[in-house]
Order: C-alpha cells, then sequence, then structure tokens
C-alpha cells in the first residue's frame, strides 16, 4: 500500500485523472465479470474436480462444457433457419405456406418414395425398434432430411428460399465450429510453440510450476505428491535412455528399424483388418435392412446395429493391441504414448470415414445400369441422406449406450471387487483407471460423427448437447466413486492443446465427406429441398443466377482458377512473411538472453568493487 | 443474509481501498473477509480488520491445509513484526491478490521466488532446490528421490536457468524461466 501511494504522489496531475478513470472502469468491467460467472455452466462443479484431482482432469471437463454450448448453439442455428419455417408454414402462422414445385424433366421412378409409417394396429416392440433405429415413425419427423421435401415457404409475400437456406445453415455451422475451436486453442498454441523452442525448460516446468495450488484435499495431495515423484523419476529416467540411444552402435540401429518397419506393417496389416470388416459388415447390414421380409423380425435390429457394434469393438481392441506392439519398438516413453495416441485416433477417425464409403459404393453402386435415371441407386435408396442420417442416429444412440453401460457395468463392479475380494486373479485387474486420453478420443468420435449427420438430419445437434450434458454426470461420478487417476500425470497446458487439436482433425474428417456428399453425389429426387437440383450444392449457383450480370460475373469468377491461384500464390507470401518474423523474434530473444548473462556478470563485478572501495 | 452481515461490518472505504490495491474483485474481498473473521474468536470478530490471526489458525483454511509450501507462505506474506509469522487481514489479502486469477506475472513470479527462498539469502541455491523439491515429492523417507536422482536433477534444474552459471538462480533468472513456463499461471492460483 505504501509503495502504491508514493507512486500516486509523483504523478502529475492529468495521469492522476486517466489512473482515477481507468480503475473505475476496470471497477465496472469487474462488477460485469462477477455477475456473469453465476450463469457459467458448471462453474461450481469443475472448480471441485480441480480441487480434488487437479488441472489435467479438470480440463477434459471443461472440454466437455465446451462442446454441450458448442452443440446447443448448433441445434439452434439449424433448428431456426431449417426446422422452424416449416412448422411455421405448417401451422399457417403469418399466412405462410409452403410451395411445392413440381420436379421437372425427371423420370417418374426417380420419385416415388414412401416410408412405412406405422398405421393401424402395430406392436409396442416396433415403436421401441423405430426409436432406435430411426426407421418408422421416426423417418417422417423432423429429425430426418426426407421431412423437408419443401422447395420454398412463402411468409406473406416474402419468399424463404429453403434449400439455399439449408445449405447454407449447414456451411455456417461448420465455420462457427471451425472458428470456435481455433480461438480457443489459439492461447493453447502459442504456449506450445514458445515451449517447443524451447524443448530443455521441462526440468524448470515441472518444478517451478509443478505443485497445483488449488488442490484442497489432503488425499488429492499426496496423489499430487506421488504423480509428481514419478513423473520427474520417468523424466530423469527417459534422459537416461537418450543418452544411451545416441550411444548405440550401427548394428542395433539397424536391427530395431527393422523390428519397427516390421512391426508398422503389422499395424496396417491390423488396421486395413478391421477396415475390410467394417466395410463388409455394413454392406451386409445395408442388404438385409432393406429386405422387408425381415423388416419385423428380431434380429432385424441386431443387424442394423452391427456396423456400430464392429466400429465401437475396433476402437476398443485398437489401442490395447498398439499398446501392446509398441513396447517392442523401444522408443523414448513421451514419443511411445505420442504414437500410440496418433494410431488411435487414426482408427477411430478413419472407421467413420470407412462407413461412410461404404454407404456411398452402395448407394451410387449398381449392379446393372440401375443408376441410369437418377444418378444413384433409387430402387434400395430412394431418399439415401435419410438412410445416412439414420446411420449417423444408430452411431450416436449406440455411443451414447456404450458411455453409458461401461461405467455401470464394467468399472464399478471392478472397483467393487477389488475393494472386497483379495483374490490374486481379481487383484491383477486392478482398479479402474480413469485414461483421458480415452475418454476425449470417445466424446471427439461423438462430435464428428454430430458434424457429418447435422446435414442428413438437422435435429441430432440436439441429441448431441442433451448426451454431452449426461455423460458429464456419469463421468464424474464415475470419477469420485469408482476410478483412480493414471499414474501417468497430465499437464494442463499440453492437454488443452492436444484436444483442441484432435477435435480440429474431427472437422476437417468431417468435412470431407460432406463435400462429396454436397458436391458429387447427385441429391435424391424424391424427398428433400435438393430435388430439383443435380446436386445439393447447385441451389447456390441456381440462386445467383437470379442476380444481375455483374454480379454474377464477379461471384463466378471467384470461383474460378484465375482467382483462386492469385489467391494461393499471395497466402504463401504472407505465411513467408509470418515465419521470417517469427525467425526474428526468435533471434532476438536469444540475444536478450545473452544480455541477460552479460547484465548478472556486470553486477557481480560492481559488487565486488564496492566490497573492495570499502575496505 | 451472511454476506450481508459482513458487508455491513466492512466499511465501504475500506472496501473500495482494498479494491485498487488488489488484483481482487468485490466478491472476492467480501468472501475474504467472512473467511478470516470464521478463523477468530467470536469476540475478536468486530475488529477483524485490526486483529491478528495466529498461524496455526491460518492453516486450518482448506486452502492451505495440503499446501507443502504453507509454512513458507505464511512467513512470506506474514507482516509480523514479533516473527511468529501470524497474519492480519491485510496480510491475508495480499496473499490472496498474489494467488489471484488477475495477478500479473511478475507479481507472481516475485511471491514464488520468496516462496521458494527457504533460507532468505535471496538466492536459490542448491539447497532451497532441493528442499523444493523434497516438498514436492512430499513428506516421508520413502517418497523422496534418491540422492543420485536429485543430484542429476539439481543439475539439470540450473542448466536451464542458470544463464550466469554462477551455480544459484536469483530473481531475474527465476522469473525469465517462469515466464517461458506454460504451467504456471495456472498452478500458481488459490481461490477460495
Amino acid at each position: 500500500r505504501d509503495s502504491e501511494q508514493a507512486e500516486i504522489e509523483l504523478l502529475s496531475g492529468w495521469e492522476k485523472q486517466k489512473r482515477t478513470s481507468s480503475k473505475s472502469l476496470k471497477k465496472a468491467l469487474s462488477e460485469v465479470k462477477g455477475l456473469a460467472s453465476y450463469l457459467v455452466l458448471w462453474q461450481n462443479d469443475i472448480h471441485s474436480i480441480e480441487g480434488k484431482f487437479g488441472n489435467g482432469i479438470q480440463s477434459y471437463f471443461s472440454f466437455l462444457r465446451f462442446l454441450v454450448l458448442l452443440n446447443f448453439i448448433i441445434f439452434i442455428l439449424m433448428f431456426s433457419f431449417v426446422t422452424l419455417p416449416i412448422i411455421i408454414s405448417k401451422y399457417g402462422i403469418f399466412n405462410s405456406t409452403i410451395a411445392y414445385i413440381p420436379p421437372k424433366n425427371i423420370e417418374g421412378n426417380c420419385t416415388i418414395y414412401e416410408p412405412s409409417d406405422n398405421e393401424g394396429l402395430v406392436y409396442f416392440y416396433t415403436y421401441l425398434k423405430d426409436l432406435f433405429s430411426g426407421t418408422g415413425f421416426l423417418e417422417v419427423t423432423s429429425l430426418f432430411y426426407g421431412y423437408y421435401t419443401v422447395d420454398a415457404v412463402w411468409i406473406s409475400i416474402t419468399k424463404y428460399n429453403l434449400p439455399l437456406a439449408y445449405l447454407l445453415a449447414t456451411f455456417a455451422y461448420l465455420t462457427l465450429s471451425f472458428v470456435w475451436i481455433m480461438k480457443r486453442s489459439a492461447k493453447g498454441f502459442m504456449q506450445n510453440l514458445v515451449h517447443e523452442a524451447d524443448p530443455f525448460q521441462s526440468y524448470c516446468n515441472k518444478v517451478f510450476a509443478g505443485w497445483d495450488f488449488c488442490i484442497t484435499d489432503p488425499s488429492a495431495a499426496q496423489l499430487k505428491h506421488r504423480s509428481l515423484r514419478y513423473e520427474l523419476q520417468v523424466d530423469l529416467e527417459e534422459e537416461k535412455l537418450r543418452q544411451k540411444i545416441a550411444e548405440r552402435t550401427k548394428e542395433e540401429k539397424l536391427r530395431i528399424y527393422s523390428l519397427r518397419i516390421f512391426i508398422n506393417i503389422i499395424v496396417i496389416a491390423i488396421l486395413s483388418g478391421c477396415f475390410y470388416s467394417i466395410y463388409r459388415v455394413t454392406a451386409f447390414s445395408q442388404e438385409n435392412s432393406s429386405d422387408t421380409e425381415n423388416a419385423n423380425s428380431q434380429a432385424n435390429l441386431l443387424v442394423q446395429y452391427l456396423p456400430s457394434m464392429v466400429i465401437t469393438l475396433a476402437n476398443f481392441i485398437g489401442p490395447l493391441i498398439f499398446s501392446f506392439l509398441i513396447r517392442f519398438e523401444d522408443y523414448t516413453p513421451a514419443f511411445e504414448i505420442k504414437l500410440t495416441l496418433m494410431r488411435c485416433v487414426f482408427v477411430r477417425l478413419a472407421s467413420i470415414g470407412v462407413l461412410l464409403f461404404t454407404l456411398w459404393s452402395q448407394i451410387s453402386g449398381c449392379g446393372k445400369d440401375k443408376c441410369e435415371p437418377c444418378g444413384y441407386n433409387y430402387k434400395l435408396y430412394p431418399c439415401w441422406e435419410s438412410d445416412v442420417g439414420q446411420e449417423m442416429y444408430k452411431l450416436m444412440i449406440f455411443d451414447f449406450l456404450v458411455i453409458l453401460a461401461v461405467p455401470l457395468f464394467v468399472d464399478y463392479p471392478r472397483r467393487l471387487l477389488v475393494t472386497h475380494y483379495s483374490c490374486k486373479l481379481i487383484q491383477w485387474f486392478g482398479l479402474p483407471e480413469f485414461q483421458l486420453s480415452d475418454n476425449v478420443l470417445e466424446i471427439v468420435y461423438g462430435q464428428t460423427i454430430c458434424w457429418i449427420g447435422t446435414f442428413f438430419s438437422p435435429l441430432l445437434p440436439a441429441i448431441a448437447t442433451i448426451k454431452y450434458f449426461i455423460i458429464f454426470y456419469v463421468k464424474k461420478a464415475i470419477l469420485i466413486h469408482a476410478c483412480e487417476p493414471a499414474p501417468r500425470p497430465i499437464r494442463a497446458s499440453g492437454s488443452t492443446f492436444f484436444f483442441l487439436a484432435v477435435l480440429l482433425i474431427g472437422l476437417v474428417l468431417a468435412f470431407i465427406p460432406l463435400a462429396v456428399s454436397i458436391a458429387l453425389i447427385p441429391s435424391s429426387k424424391a424427398c428433400g429441398p435438393f430435388r430439383n437440383f443435380n446436386t445439393s450444392w447447385e441451389a447456390i449457383p441456381d440462386k445467383i443466377r437470379e442476380y444481375p450480370t455483374v454480379t454474377q460475373q464477379i461471384l463466378f469468377g471467384l470461383a474460378s482458377e484465375a482467382f483462386a491461384v492469385p489467391l494461393f500464390v499471395f497466402i504463401c507470401i504472407v505465411m513467408f512473411y509470418f515465419i521470417a518474423l517469427a525467425r526474428a523474434h526468435k533471434r532476438v530473444i536469444e540475444q536478450l538472453r545473452e544480455q541477460l548473462v552479460l547484465e548478472g556478470q556486470d553486477k557481480t563485478f560492481l559488487i565486488r568493487k564496492i566490497a573492495e572501495a570499502q575496505k | 443474509g451472511a454476506m450481508g452481515g459482513s458487508a455491513s461490518l466492512l466499511p465501504q472505504d475500506l472496501l473500495g481501498e482494498y479494491q485498487e490495491l488488489t488484483f481482487l474483485s468485490r466478491q472476492e474481498i467480501l468472501l475474504a473477509y467472512k473467511r478470516f473473521s470464521e478463523l477468530l474468536p467470536k469476540e475478536e470478530r468486530e475488529s477483524a480488520c485490526s486483529a491478528r490471526v495466529p498461524k496455526s489458525h491460518i492453516l486450518t483454511l482448506p486452502e492451505l491445509r495440503a499446501n507443502p509450501f504453507q509454512h513458507r507462505i505464511c512467513r512470506v506474506f506474514s507482516t509480523s513484526e514479533t516473527g511468529d509469522d501470524s497474519m492480519s487481514f491485510e496480510d491475508f489479502l495480499d496473499m490472496l491478490s498474489a494467488f489471484s486469477d488477475s495477478a500479473t506475472s511478475d507479481i507472481k513470479s516475485h511471491y514464488a521466488f520468496r516462496i521458494f527462498d527457504f533460507d532468505e539469502d535471496g538466492i536459490l541455491d542448491r539447497k532451497d532446490l532441493e528442499q523444493l523439491v523434497n516438498c514436492l515429492t512430499g513428506q516421508g523417507e520413502e517418497s523422496r528421490l534418491s540422492s543420485e536422482e536429485m543430484e542429476q536433477l539439481i543439475q539439470n534444474i540450473l542448466e536451464e536457468s542458470d544463464l550466469d552459471k554462477d551455480g544459484t538462480i536469483n530473481l531475474p533468472e527465476f522469473q525469465h524461466v517462469v515466464s517461458r513456463s506454460p504451467d504456471f499461471a495456472s498452478s500458481f492460483k488459490i481461490v477460495l
């Protein structure tokens, strides 16, 4: 306080004025912030998790909260621009009507689409089956693409172009997700870059910033002590290992490299096996479920869920095999973890890709010229977008069931068994651990499905929001009651960046199938807002043709090569500029460091001189 | 309720002054006042602003109870002339301000340096670093690093942070190392 008073007296009158005004502004801002903190979702829960389990696990729950908000906003976006106009016009509010433009130049066979809405007396079981597989009564609701067979909505005298709105809303939610993720990861990315630039800071970081001052629970403190000791010991061991690796002889290197190539071949073989089995199972499931004879049999539901089950099995077995194999490859422990993680991410996200690829080959693959009139297999898939939406819906439901079932039926009983029976076999299983990376991959997988599926099923984000909301409480309960945190500690800075990086990979991977569906595959002529266009993308050029010629030329020019190539060159130049700037900054940092050393030397020199002078 | 009650005990001008001099917001100061007065016996609660709380009571706070640096924190922030490490309300606010979210990294690194300087000679030498690492790994014989590991670790730390190679870390070197540390801001934080 005294130093602050002294400072204030030294300032001139004008500066005093600036200071008081900036202080009152700060006060006002802090008041607003205080109010806003009451509105933040789950603030208290996350705070208590941070106190008990530390920063790493808390960042997982913050990530969950972020996904809940993201999905909710995507849902609001799609609902208000796509579903709401139709609902308004169905009830005739604001004098609105739906316009159905009859399709022209399309062969009659392509436009036949009769979703089997259950009529008459049906078993209750059928409703349950329909709920889980998205067929029957669910197929005709606004959940799936087929409901939106509307060409325009007239609200009083204004025409609301629904196909265009549908397409633009899709691009909007993709862009929104991208921008939001980039904003969140900007901070972590910068720190990671700085960290990468100076890899020798790791010990200082662990020792000076190692203790989490937020921990309030004595048992959590014990855990933290243990994990800190473990981490320091592992790092020291790793350093010794690295020295050993640097001293390897030529023959040893040859042996290890050939071993690594061999194991990578095994990994690729396993991955191909997984993908091939997903392909076969999806093809089998699609063929059998369209066979109406089996439509009401018990096994039909099982057949429909076969792809989801196989994918979940692959996602479960894959990581186990990878963590077993990597032991033979003799990497440093840190690199081992990164490589296993990369392989697991690849398995999870690529399996969705394989599923979609199989679906497309089914949809556009015709045995003998069945595709001629419409461009896709109209006999089996009169409304193929609804089918893809149903597959995504099934994947999401199954994922949700698995996430609920595993803690309930595996983790919790395991904990009960291990704490109450001291039989050797059971003790070998050990307590369930909260594996951070596995959990993160799980929810990124779910989010990728949501991103892909929203185009085919506009209400899917609502299901995703509810799903993540429930998952938060389930994971929190399982963390508190059943799991032990993994012994390998996770640092907060690394983890947030890792989560967002994996999420970004998921987003890019979700974009590719969407781009293919929108731009390449002909849209179904029997249902959906795009039945008057060749592909879904055509709604945009169609709209542009309504504009005056000048605007048309500008917009078409933007999409041509004459514009794209110079733009690309310009972006490259900008990128090189920033890289050069970063390098210059690094050099300045080095120079400043050297200056710091010189200052220290100057200081000791002067102190010595003073001591001599005093004598 | 209770919040309103303690607000009437803490005069408004003092509240405003504290808001200006620390990094804490209004709610945080009021909450700190409430928690501080709970540490005092009933008779002294009226004059909480000028009372001193003995160290043993401060250490019962959950935020400090599990902290291996609890003694150092009390020592650094206490302005007691008798050296008994008791804290007044202003010391308490000082501490919370330095550990708050909005404190600058300069302030945090300055106080961190003082906390880690166990022998209070203004530099972090090998003995300080050894004590620091022992605090981190936990009390008790079996939770300490072996002397060989400790040597290797201290060697690595000094290699990374000791720029003038004099075998000790002074304040500018410490602040430089901590400014490059991505976890420091998020771990050097206490929120009531």
